[in-house]
């Protein structure tokens, strides 16, 4: 086992018992919190796989913005004067587990029973771009620069096709978020104004 | 079936990599994320309880499409470009869901999903 596998196991340790941990934990601010571990888990997972961009994105967006505003969800719609009931009825719990474990039987059996057709690690995954020698032209008198080969970042790549090949699909989400995000400020308005005009 | 050459080339080659995770082993940690989160949408009755567990669902989906581009597919961009919008659209989701929710608490002065069944015939 390398090292690079036991920080995989960490990794993948602090993504899983949260999330198990959110099944049977009391109360919806410790479900937020144990959310936080499993989020930064996957976060730490997507750096092991090299995806370092979406690592950070990870982190700046989901446990920066998702997460606080869960928050405020909660805080909007918290009634201290009843008790809280935590899971639902019988009636619908039992099906409910036995229709989750189901789920998560047959996800793990595919996952685990599937001939996965896996490639070598690419060598070119960092494709070394070499600087056109015409600008590198020392003038007279100077030793050549030395040729240093340049990696080229993975989120180099990311930016170039996201505004290239999958441009269409980047502005349709672009305008899906700000439609989303206009519609949210609008059902989450305040009715009282509304109520007092008519 | 017949692989295109440049894959067969690749598949040809043996892995000389020491590393012993590969590509299952992602696939069966996104699994049981997964299947827990379909357990806490069913099993909790709090509004924003049922949100969390469809976040852990969307990260169960991405880490397996970085997984896939990583380990199976021609170029590893691919799959971190889909689940970069995977979260645009869980951000867009969240904002949405809880601007819902809030609407329910203001109605009904709960956020309970059994109570919520207005719509119920």
């Amino acid at each position: 086992m390398t090292f690079s596998d036991i920080i995989f196991y960490v990794f993948a340790v602090i993504a899983v018992v949260p999330a198990l941990a959110i099944l049977f934990v009391q109360g919806i601010v410790r479900m937020a919190f144990l959310l936080l571990f499993s989020l930064a888990g996957f976060a730490g997972l997507y750096l092991q796989l090299g995806a370092g961009f979406l690592g950070f994105t990870q982190v700046v967006v989901y446990i920066g913005g998702i997460l606080i505003l869960f928050l405020f969800g909660v805080m909007l719609t918290a009634r201290i004067d009843l008790p809280v009931r935590e899971r639902l009825g019988p009636a619908l719990l039992v099906p409910g587990i036995f229709a989750g474990l189901m789920i998560l039987g047959g996800v793990l059996f595919l996952a685990l029973g599937t001939p996965w057709l896996e490639k070598v690690p690419a060598p070119e995954a960092h494709p070394v771009a070499v600087a056109p020698a015409a600008e590198t032209a020392p003038p007279s008198g100077l030793p050549p620069a030395p040729r240093v080969p340049r990696r080229d970042p993975e989120t180099t790549r990311i930016g170039v096709k996201l505004l290239g090949a999958y441009v269409l699909p980047f502005e349709a989400v672009s305008i899906l978020l700000l439609v989303a995000m206009i519609g949210a400020t609008y059902i989450a308005r305040s009715r009282s104004e509304e109520g007092a005009r008519e | 079936m017949t692989l295109p050459v440049p894959a067969a080339a690749l598949l040809a080659q043996a892995p000389v990599s020491a590393d012993t995770v590969g590509l299952t082993h992602y696939l069966v940690v996104s699994a049981l994320v997964f299947g827990l989160g379909i357990l806490v949408i069913l099993t909790r009755r709090n509004a924003i309880a049922v949100l969390m567990g469809l976040e852990l669902l969307l990260n169960a989906g991405g880490l397996n499409f970085v997984a896939f581009s990583k380990f199976a597919a021609p170029d590893r961009v691919d799959g971190q470009i889909v689940t970069l919008f995977v979260i645009v659209i869980a951000a867009a989701e969240a904002s949405l869901a809880l601007a819902i929710t809030l609407n329910i608490f203001n109605n009904l002065s709960t956020i309970e999903i059994d109570e919520a069944s207005s719509l119920k015939g």
